[in-house]
């Protein structure tokens, strides 16, 4: 039994250390702030993904697309949760194209909660030649798409350095000390006092990222808060059911003078 | 075994029995005399069956949301993780379901070699194993394309190329599976369809792995056979099963942690990326259930040669019943085995960790030296170790701790214990 839990529990460690050593390819390590939603327990900040929501639309939204996300999660539990009439008039100031009506027009009306979010350009070819051959990424998965996940784009989001003399860089380059290659297209977006904050918080650099990238995160795994709380009731019934199995196992194998 | 005897007490149980006997079966099912002493490492053969119907399962449900359509694959997927009811669970699930398969088929196949489950009689259902093996990782590889991320596409280009390296007709074989001119919509309906079909495959051929196994009976940890069913074993039920439910509910609790805690650790990043045709990622890796393999097909310099080595690594396990010229099964007697063994595991590991690093330097060097001592493991020192090895004293039943039995003596005692069957 006791030879059983430590396999089971060093195969855990091996396994979390060893893809993170793998995964941890960048150089720089990475800057990190204290998350609320890691760990088993964690939970998104509700005022911080509100507020991240005001730096994505303010900063981000401009050129980056939300395309898997709809007004609707805006207020759905474990998110943001906008009150139903936040999130309809968020919805609401943006304009959107329907149709074809039944004169077999295009029209354009404000969106609703069921629509997905508004992209900022209408192809991939507008999006790059916008922005000097570059494509600003979608951002609804964006932070499972970076190997080191909220911490690579907290970082990178703070990681605009002057360059190390050595190296040249391009018009409509910039450096960044956590890119991977160093390189980015993006310039810097954040610096202090860039939006207003409606709940008076002060708009710092350090807190538009943590709270965007907050935000991000939600984006990209917006049943995370369901899934730690599902998890957690799912492993307490496990390790019950499995002390349970274990003293029937005993009884019944007692009948044998064989041990198990 | 006693289910030829088997009558089933009710009229209508009679009735039925007699045309179709089911309730024989699940009498011998239940009856079916199972070593005493078998330790925690075989229970996962139940643990697999679990892993193959969860994967069935949730791969049924997956099916009814997911569009196998280049265009609409991926946000398909991203519609089961946000809108579908409990599709990031059931996705969750299936994902690392195959992760947790594997686990559970390495720690099954590394037993079979500690033990020596592959030698006589049970060198079919070793054969058959190895095709499920083999299945399981076209099912994986074929799985992992559907979300139609950037390493779904990379993977599936790289692993179709290798087709190429087929002398003469390799183009036409590699623009045959394509059903075009390089990885796209094609492709990828028809890996849907084998990633649905090759499931059901596999449930068949572990059917025939348990009917095989049901024929000699389970090996056990001293690797001698049975000398009297009466002393040395027990019913599979309710043993056997109470304590194969046991091992599965710790191993569900491994599978629920990376399930609700840490679901993409074992996925890589760039999976989150749609494919892209233009834009080849850094580092191609397949999923790390594969990446031995991997570093054994990049340590040959030459394509075709690679392809061939890669292969091999796999087909040389069918042939290992006749590697192995030992007589005793167990590892337990058999103390430079057992050093050739942990050798060997230490090997496979190196070659995965090398497996995910790119191959150049000193990483090369190393899957080249593991590659090449792979291969020695089966091919030199095995055989050579049946004939040199002095073996420890085998005990003469495996509830006696009595020792001065014989591999040999073993053989011919099973003479005795067919006649005590009868």
């Amino acid at each position: 039994m006791q030879r059983i839990f430590k396999i089971l529990f060093l195969l855990l460690i091996l396994n979390t250390n060893f893809v993170n050593s793998i995964s941890a390819e960048n150089s720089s390590k990475l800057l990190t702030t204290d998350w609320s939603f890691k760990g088993p327990f964690g939970k998104f900040d509700r005022a911080s993904l509100q507020r991240g929501y005001q730096v994505y639309n303010e900063v981000c939204a401009s050129c980056h697309s939300l395309k898997y996300v709809s007004y609707r999660n805006l207020s759905e539990k474990g998110g943001p949760e906008f009150s139903v009439k936040e999130a309809k008039a968020i919805a609401a100031s943006f304009e959107i194209t329907d149709g074809p009506n039944q004169d077999g027009e295009m029209f354009t009306r404000p969106a609703k909660l069921s629509d997905k979010f508004v992209m900022p350009y209408s192809n991939e070819e507008e999006a790059k030649s916008a922005n000097g051959g570059a494509y600003p990424p979608d951002m609804s998965v964006l932070v499972k798409a970076r190997a080191g996940g909220a911490d690579y784009i907290y970082s990178v989001l703070l990681g605009y350095v002057d360059p190390p003399e050595n190296i040249k860089l391009d018009d409509g380059v910039y450096y960044n000390k956590y890119m991977y290659g160093n390189k980015i297209k993006m310039p810097k977006q954040l610096s202090d006092g860039l939006v207003e904050y409606s709940d008076g918080t002060n708009a710092t650099e350090e807190q538009m990222a943590k709270d965007v990238t907050s935000f991000l995160m939600w984006t990209a795994e917006p049943h995370l808060e369901q899934r730690h709380k599902t998890g957690f009731r799912a492993i307490v019934y496990l390790i019950i059911l499995t002390v349970l199995v274990y003293f029937s196992m005993k009884k019944i194998w007692s009948r044998v003078e064989t041990n198990v | 075994m006693s289910d030829h005897n088997y009558t089933p007490s009710s009229k209508f149980g009679k009735w039925f029995n007699d045309r179709l006997p089911l309730l024989t079966l699940a009498n011998h099912l239940t009856d079916y005399p199972t070593p005493k002493n078998l330790n925690y490492w075989w229970t996962f053969g139940g643990i697999l069956t679990f892993c193959l119907i969860t994967q069935i399962i949730t791969g049924l449900v997956l099916a009814m949301h997911y569009i196998a359509h280049a265009d609409l694959a991926f946000s398909s997927v991203e519609h089961i993780m946000r809108d579908v009811n409990y599709g990031w669970l059931i996705r969750y699930i299936h994902a690392n379901g195959a992760s947790m398969f594997f686990l559970a088929v390495y720690i099954h196949i590394f037993r079979s070699l500690f033990y020596g489950s592959y030698k006589a009689p049970r060198e079919i259902i070793w054969i058959l194993g190895i095709m499920i093996y083999l299945l399981m990782m076209a099912a994986a590889f074929m799985g992992y394309v559907l979300p139609w991320g950037q390493m779904s596409f990379w993977g599936a280009t790289v692993i179709t190329n290798l087709f190429s390296a087929i002398p003469l007709v390799g183009e036409s074989i590699t623009t045959w599976l394509w059903g075009g001119y390089s990885v796209d919509n094609p492709t990828l309906t028809r890996f849907f369809t084998l990633h649905y079909l090759i499931p059901f495959l596999i449930l068949g051929l572990v059917v025939l792995h348990i009917w095989a196994l049901h024929v000699p009976g389970n090996n056990n940890p001293v690797g001698i056979d049975i000398q009297k069913p009466s002393k040395d074993t027990v019913p599979f039920h309710p043993y056997i099963v109470i304590k194969d439910l046991f091992a599965l509910l710790l191993f569900m609790i491994v599978f629920a942690f990376f399930v609700f805690y840490s679901p993409n650790i074992l996925g890589h990043a760039d999976n989150y990326i749609e494919a892209n045709p233009l834009v080849t990622p850094a580092h191609i890796v397949p999923e790390w259930y594969l990446l031995p393999f991997y570093a054994i097909l990049r340590s040959i310099p030459d394509k075709l040669l690679g392809v061939v080595a890669m292969l091999s690594a796999i087909f040389i396990l069918a042939a290992l019943p006749w590697l192995d010229t030992s007589k005793v099964r167990s590892a337990v007697f058999r103390p430079l085995y057992k050093q050739f063994y942990w050798i060997l595991v230490i090997d496979v590991l190196i070659l995965g960790y090398v497996g995910a690093m790119p191959a150049e330097g000193l990483y090369l060097l190393i899957a080249r030296v593991a590659t090449a001592y792979y291969f020695l493991h089966f091919l030199l020192i095995l055989p050579i170790l049946g004939k040199i090895e002095k073996t420890t004293p085998l005990p003469l039943s495996i509830t006696s701790p009595v020792l001065g039995g014989s591999a040999d003596l073993a053989m011919a005692k099973n003479t005795d214990v067919r006649k005590e069957k009868l």
